[in-house]
């Protein structure tokens, strides 16, 4: 991606995959990837806790990668690819992280489960059969306010289980 | 929470991004990962009239092993340390690098983006203050090499001058019986440290020959104790020698009071971390492999 075009008013037009699908869009500099994410392209499942970098439930994946959605420009996805809480589920099946999340009381309120689910994707990719000890360090970054997070940790170690049988 | 507005430029080279930089003036930064500089947009801490991205050029985020050193890229990410060859070769690079923050900050914030930071409870410099590390900075018109210490010049200043970027750390690689540890106290995963010491031992049997340590989030730069290192030189690592040198660590250093905590109680974190960093160093000197994680509130 050597260069971005710019529209006359200033804009730039962003080209990427978002949960599968080409998308362009039309931004200012300083939009954040978070506001792309719901306010431009319409998917609001991807949330916004803190906005100061802090909670986790802003989390995606970019070219692979967990990110917090509000502390990267929308410009630095130029030309990546996205996934969002959106693209997880496959014709009409839950993924099995949703799955899980839902059999375990992986979540109360549900605002941290977004990004808690990425999370858990994004490790899951990495590590298909982690230890109790690098699941509790997969979700540092995310921040919940109901659970307790012992339900939190027995879905992410049962899907791992389906995802492997 | 939205930044200022600026101008947005895509470099295709750092030395594009130089050239740009050079044109644009003071009123542009570099933007890398973003981790620390989309933060203080958002607050408005920081309002650059121009950003020139450099995270779209391909190949640079290499941690590579060259003539006894390891170079690393200018997109070097956390993520990517951690999991290097370095790491496995240089513990404490791990240490460092797998403690910083959580998964997802790892994932795009990169090691020459947080020295080019120069946050003063940033956890690189202190870890690459006791190896020998070279900052190579490329400009218009030309290359220069500093060392860290000349680099860091006060809390978030650097050497670098007008249309100067950094283009790769060199850290140099430690040499058989040299073991080194950093440990940090953070109050959860994704804030910085309250305190952290970094050292690096190099033994002859029990006696240790040569000391470094450094001390990160107690002053406005990262503190180089000389004296504490003076201590464990030339003495048998016991429980007096370690204690003497904890003292003089925690004397080196004026810890600012605030919200992470009081002037004594960072003091006193210090001694703590520097003793258990110590005795880690050792271990890893002798050839044990030790695992450590940083310490949670
Ligand atoms: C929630 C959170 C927690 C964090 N916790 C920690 C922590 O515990 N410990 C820690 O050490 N860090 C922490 N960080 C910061 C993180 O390590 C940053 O990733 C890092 O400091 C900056 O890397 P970056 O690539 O994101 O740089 P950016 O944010 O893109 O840039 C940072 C600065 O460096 C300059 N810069 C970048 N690259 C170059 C270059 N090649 N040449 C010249 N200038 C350059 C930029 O202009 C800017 O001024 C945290 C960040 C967040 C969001
Ligand atoms: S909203 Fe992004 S980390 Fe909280
Ligand atoms: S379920 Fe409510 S914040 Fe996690």
């Amino acid at each position: 991606m050597p260069s971005v075009s710019t529209s006359a008013n200033g804009l730039l037009q962003l080209q990427l995959t978002v949960n599968g699908k080409a998308v362009r869009a039309e931004v200012e500099p300083r939009t954040l990837l978070v506001e792309l994410i719901r306010d431009i392209l319409d998917l609001p499942g991807t949330h916004i806790g803190c906005d100061t970098s802090f909670c986790g439930a802003c989390t995606v994946l970019l070219n692979g990668r967990s990110a917090k959605s509000c502390t990267l420009l929308a410009v630095q996805a130029d030309g990546g690819e996205l996934l969002t809480v959106e693209g997880l589920e496959r014709d009409g099946k839950l993924h099995p992280v949703q799955q899980a999340f839902a059999e375990n009381h992986g979540l109360q309120c549900g605002f941290c489960t977004p990004g808690m689910m990425i999370s858990a994707v994004h490790l899951l990719e990495h590590e298909p059969k982690p230890s109790e000890q690098q699941i509790r360090k997969a979700i540092a970054g995310n921040c919940c306010r109901c659970t307790g997070y012992q339900n939190i940790f027995r879905s992410v170690a049962a899907a791992a289980g389906m995802m492997k049988g | 929470m939205y930044p200022r507005p600026f101008t947005y430029h895509r470099a295709a080279s750092l030395k594009d991004a130089a050239a740009t930089l050079a044109e644009l003036g003071p009123e542009a930064k570099l933007l890398a990962g973003g981790q620390s500089l989309v933060p203080l947009m958002k607050l408005r801490l920081s309002s650059p009239a121009a950003l020139i991205d450099v995270g779209h050029i391909q190949g640079l985020n290499y941690i590579r092993a060259e003539n006894g050193a390891f170079r690393i890229g200018a997109l070097a990410r956390h993520t990517d340390m951690a999991q290097s060859a370095a790491a496995r070769h240089v513990p404490i690079l791990h240490d460092c690098a797998a403690g910083i923050a959580d998964v997802q900050v790892r994932n795009w914030g990169t090691v020459v983006g947080s020295i080019a930071e120069a946050d003063p409870t940033g956890d690189w410099a202190p870890v690459l203050l006791v190896l020998d590390t070279e900052v190579e900075c490329l400009a218009n018109h030309g290359r220069r090499s500093l060392g860290l210490a000349g680099f860091i010049q006060d809390a978030f200043t650097t050497a670098l001058r007008p249309g100067e970027v950094m283009q790769e750390l060199r850290v140099k690689a430690t040499e058989r019986g040299s073991g080194g540890c950093y440990l940090a106290f953070k109050r959860c995963a994704p804030v910085y440290a309250s305190a952290s010491v970094a050292v690096q031992l190099a033994l002859e049997g029990a006696t240790c020959r040569q000391a470094r340590v450094a001390l990160g989030a107690v002053a406005l730069t990262p503190v180089v104790a000389t004296e504490s290192a003076k201590a464990l030189e030339g003495s048998d690592l016991n429980a007096k020698s370690i204690a003497r040198a904890a003292e003089a660590a925690a004397a080196s250093c004026e810890p600012p009071c605030d919200g992470r905590g009081s002037t004594e109680y960072k003091r006193a974190l210090i001694r703590k971390l520097f003793t258990q960093a110590v005795n880690v160093a050792a271990r890893r000197a002798r050839g044990e492999s030790v695992e450590v994680s940083h310490h949670y509130a």
